[in-house]
C-alpha cells in the first residue's frame, strides 16, 4: 500500500535535513505503528507524504499503490486516497465544520469521477458518522475546530477520516490529548475502518493506543530513519525501557 | 498654497458649471443653500483630513472621465428571487416602462424631480437637511453637491411594516454619463422598510440618501454596486436615529474604478443601533475603494457596529476610515468597529484610520483593525483534505468576508449576495 525509499526531507528554511534516508513498507490491510523520540522526524515524514510547504524532498521515493506521491498536489494525493490525522489541527474561522466535510468529500468524489453527495444524503451520512465519535450537532455547525478542545480536535480528525474513507491513513499522535473515553471512542472508529485494502500508520508515544488499535508492526524512528522494526512486543520495550538502550544498540 | 489655489479653482470651475433643477420654492431654497455650502467648503482636496487616502481629482472635474458599461452576460440581476418594488433609473433618467407602479401597502413613494416642484411637501423638512447636519465636524462637500443638483431620485415614507422592498436599479448605459440622484426616506414611528440598491447607475454617479427613522423604526438597506470596472462613484448616506431605532445598512462593491461611500449616522434617542457594513472585492491596480464612516452617539445605550471587510488583488487599494463619536452624556454606549482587509499578494495595500472620541466614562467602545495574507495552514489543512487550491482559497475569502455578511439580517438577500460573491471570485482566478 504504502513503500517509502531512501527518503530525504529538508526544511526549505534553513535547509536543515530531517528525513535521511528512510525506507518503510506498509501491506495493505495492515496496521503499522512508527514511534520515536521527540524530535526524530515523525511529523515531518507525515507532512512530507501529505505535501506541505516547506517540506522539500531532496532524494528517494513514496509510492501509495502505483501513485507516485511526492509528483503530485496535496489534494490529489488526498483525492488519491492519503489522509493524514493532523498532530495539530488546524482552526479555520467562518468555515464550518458540516461545509468543510462536505467540500472535501465532493471534491474528492469529483476527482474520483464520481457523483457528489446532495446536501441530503450528506446530513445522513455525517449524522451517522458523528454519533459512533460522540460528536454532537453543534460541533458540526461550529468553525472547523475554532474553540474545540484538545480531544474534540483529535475526535473530529476520526470524523474526516471516517467520512472520507481514505486507503491509506496516517495517524500523528492522535491519542495525545484525549481522556480514556476517548481514546476508546478514537481507537473504535479507527477499528471500524480496518479493511483488507486499508492501511494505518500509526504515530504514537504510548502503548495505550497500541492495546487498542493493535498494530501487525512496529518500527522506531530515531534521528530520521527508522533504525528498529518489530512486531507489538517492541512498543511494549519502549514502554518499559524507553528509547536508550535501542538507540545505544543502532550506534 | 498652491494646493489651497488648486482647490479653489476647482471648486470654481465646477460650481460655474452645476445647474440647479427647477423646482417649487423650498426645493430651489434648499439647493441653493447647498451650492452655498459647496462654495464655502470648497471640493475635497488632497489636504483635507478625510481625503488623504483617496484622489478626489475625477469627481471633482467639471467632466466627468467616461467608463464603459459593463456586460454582466446572463448573470441574474441582483435580488431576482425576491418580490420587489422596483425603481428603474438608466444613467440617472427614470424609466417608468421597467419600472413597477410606484405604489405600495404603507407606502408613500414619489419621485425627487416630481416632489421637487411641489408648493409643500413632508420631505422639505428633511431634504438637504440631513445632509447639512452631516457636513460637521467633517465637511462632505460632494454631497452638499449632490442636494443642489440631482436632478431626480425617490422620496419614500414607510408609515407601517412594509413587506416589500423597494429596490433602486441603477443602469448604466452612456459612457459619459454623470449622475446625480438624490433620494429622502422617512420611516414613521413603528414603521420598517428595506430598501434595495443595485448598478452602477452611470460613468461617474453621485448619490445621496437621507434617511429619519421615527421612534422604534427600522430600515435595512442593502446595496450592489454594480460591475463596472471603470466606473466612479462617490456616495453618502445620511441617517438620523431615534429612540429604539435600528438602522442597518450593507454594501457589496466588485469592481469600480474609484468608490468613495460615506456614511453619517447619528443617534439622537435613546436605546437605537447603528449598524453599518461592507465587503469589496477588489481586482487590478486601477481599484480604489474608500469606506468612510461617521458615528455620533448622542443618546443613551446605544449601539453602534462597523464591520468592513476588503479582498484586494493585483494592486487593487482599499481604504477605511472610521469614527466614533460618544458625546456628553450618552451613556452605556456599545461602540464596535472592524475593518479588515485580506490581501492575496503583496501588491495590493490597504489603510486604515479608525477614531474614537469619547466625552461620557460608562461606554464600551472597540475598534480593531487587521490586514493580512490568507492563512497558508487553512490552505495547506483543506488541500490535505483533497478541496483543490482554488476552491480552497474561495472557500477562505468567503469565511474571511462572512462576518460582514452576517450584519445581513434578511437571509435570503445574504444568501444572494453570497452566490454573487462566488461567482465573482469563479471569474477572478490568478
Ligand atoms: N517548520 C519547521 N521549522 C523549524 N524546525 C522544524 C520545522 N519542522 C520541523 N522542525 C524540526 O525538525 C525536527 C523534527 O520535527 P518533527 O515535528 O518531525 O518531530 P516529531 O518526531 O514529530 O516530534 P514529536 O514527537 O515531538 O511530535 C525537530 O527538530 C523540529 O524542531
Ligand atoms: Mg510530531
Amino acid at each position: 500500500m504504502l513503500k517509502i525509499e531512501n527518503l530525504h526531507v529538508r526544511l526549505e528554511e534553513g535547509g536543515k535535513e530531517i528525513i535521511k534516508g528512510l525506507d518503510l513498507t506498509v501491506g495493505a490491510g495492515e496496521v503499522h505503528a512508527v514511534m520515536g523520540p521527540n524530535g526524530s522526524g515523525k511529523s515531518t515524514l507525515s507532512y512530507a507524504l501529505s505535501g506541505r510547504d516547506g517540506y522539500e524532498v531532496t532524494a528517494g521515493t513514496a509510492m501509495m499503490g502505483d501513485v507516485d506521491l511526492l509528483a503530485i498536489d496535496p489534494e490529489a494525493r488526498a483525492a488519491a486516497g492519503l489522509f493524514l490525522a493532523f498532530q495539530y489541527p488546524v482552526e479555520i474561522p467562518g468555515v464550518s465544520n458540516m461545509v468543510f466535510l462536505r467540500t472535501a468529500l465532493n471534491a474528492q468524489r469529483k476527482a474520483q469521477g464520481r457523483p457528489g453527495y446532495s446536501s441530503a444524503q450528506f446530513l445522513k451520512l455525517i449524522r451517522e458518522k458523528a454519533a459512533t465519535l460522540d460528536i454532537d450537532a453543534d460541533m458540526l455547525k461550529r468553525a472547523v475546530n475554532v474553540g474545540f478542545s484538545g480531544g474534540e480536535k483529535k475526535r473530529n480528525e476520526i470524523l474526516q477520516m471516517a467520512v472520507l474513507e481514505p486507503m491509506m491513513c496516517i495517524l500523528d499522535e492522535t491519542d495525545s490529548g484525549l481522556d480514556v473515553d476517548a481514546m476508546k471512542l478514537v481507537a473504535h472508529g479507527v477499528n471500524a475502518l480496518r479493511a483488507q485494502d486499508r492501511s494505518f500508520l500509526v504515530i504514537t508515544h504510548y502503548q495505550r493506543l497500541l492495546d487498542h488499535i493493535k498494530p501487525d508492526v512496529v518500527h522506531i524512528m530515531a534521528d530520521g530513519r527508522i533504525i528498529r522494526t518489530g512486531g507489538p512486543e517492541l512498543a511494549l520495550e519502549v514502554e518499559n525501557n524507553g528509547y536508550a538502550d535501542i538507540l545505544r544498540e543502532v550506534a | 498654497m498652491a494646493l489651497a489655489n488648486l482647490k479653489q479653482e476647482a471648486t470654481g470651475t465646477r460650481l460655474a458649471a452645476a445647474v440647479v433643477p427647477p423646482g417649487g420654492v423650498w426645493a430651489t431654497q434648499a439647493r441653493r443653500a447647498a451650492l452655498a455650502r459647496v462654495a464655502e467648503m470648497g471640493l475635497p482636496g488632497r489636504r483635507d483630513e478625510y481625503w488623504r487616502f483617496t484622489n478626489p481629482e475625477t469627481l471633482n472635474a467639471v467632466q466627468a472621465p467616461e467608463a464603459a458599461a459593463f456586460d454582466a452576460g446572463d448573470e441574474a440581476p441582483a435580488f431576482a428571487d425576491v418580490a420587489r418594488l422596483r425603481v428603474v433609473f438608466v444613467d440617472g433618467v427614470f424609466d417608468a416602462a421597467q419600472s413597477d407602479d410606484l405604489s405600495g401597502e404603507g407606502l408613500e413613494i414619489a419621485r425627487l424631480a416630481d416632489v421637487a416642484q411641489s408648493d409643500i411637501h413632508w420631505a422639505r423638512d428633511l431634504f438637504g437637511v440631513l445632509e447639512a447636519g452631516g457636513q460637521h465636524p467633517v465637511p462632505r462637500p460632494l454631497a452638499a453637491l449632490n442636494t443642489a443638483t440631482a436632478t431626480d431620485g425617490v422620496v419614500i415614507r414607510a408609515t407601517s411594516v412594509v413587506e416589500r422592498p423597494v429596490e433602486l436599479v441603477l443602469q448604466h448605459r452612456d459612457a459619459d454619463s454623470d449622475v446625480a440622484l438624490h433620494h429622502v426616506i422617512r420611516v414613521e414611528d413603528g414603521a420598517s422598510l428595506t430598501l434595495l440598491e443595485s448598478g452602477a447607475g452611470a460613468a461617474r454617479l453621485n448619490t445621496v440618501a437621507e434617511v429619519d427613522l421615527g421612534h422604534g423604526a427600522q430600515f435595512h438597506h442593502i446595496r450592489v454596486q454594480g460591475r463596472d470596472h471603470d466606473r466612479r462613484a462617490v456616495t453618502g448616506l445620511f441617517a438620523r436615529i431615534a429612540e429604539g431605532a435600528v438602522f442597518k445598512s450593507f454594501t457589496l462593491t466588485f469592481n469600480g474604478r474609484l468608490t468613495r461611500n460615506e456614511v453619517v449616522m447619528d443617534i439622537t434617542g435613546d436605546d437605537a443601533n447603528a449598524h453599518v457594513a461592507g465587503v469589496a472585492l477588489g481586482d487590478g491596480r486601477a481599484f480604489h475603494h474608500d469606506d468612510t464612516v461617521f458615528v455620533t452617539h448622542g443618546a443613551l445605550a446605544g449601539e453602534s457596529r462597523q464591520v468592513f471587510k476588503k479582498v484586494l488583488r493585483n494592486g487593487a487599494t482599499g481604504v477605511f476610515q472610521g469614527k466614533i463619536l460618544v458625546r456628553p452624556g450618552a451613556q452605556k454606549t456599545d461602540g464596535y468597529q472592524i475593518s479588515q482587509s485580506l490581501l492575496l499578494d503583496g501588491d495590493s495595500t490597504f489603510i486604515a484610520k479608525p477614531e474614537l472620541e469619547i466625552w461620557a466614562d460608562d461606554v464600551k467602545c472597540s475598534h480593531g483593525s487587521t490586514s493580512g495574507a490568507i492563512d497558508e495552514q487553512a490552505l495547506y489543512y483543506l488541500r490535505s483534505r483533497g478541496v483543490p487550491l482554488v476552491e480552497a482559497q474561495d472557500l477562505l475569502v468567503l469565511a474571511f468576508v462572512a462576518e460582514a455578511l452576517e450584519e445581513i439580517a434578511d437571509e435570503r438577500l445574504a444568501d444572494d449576495l453570497r452566490g454573487r460573491l462566488e461567482g465573482w471570485l469563479n471569474r477572478h482566478r490568478g
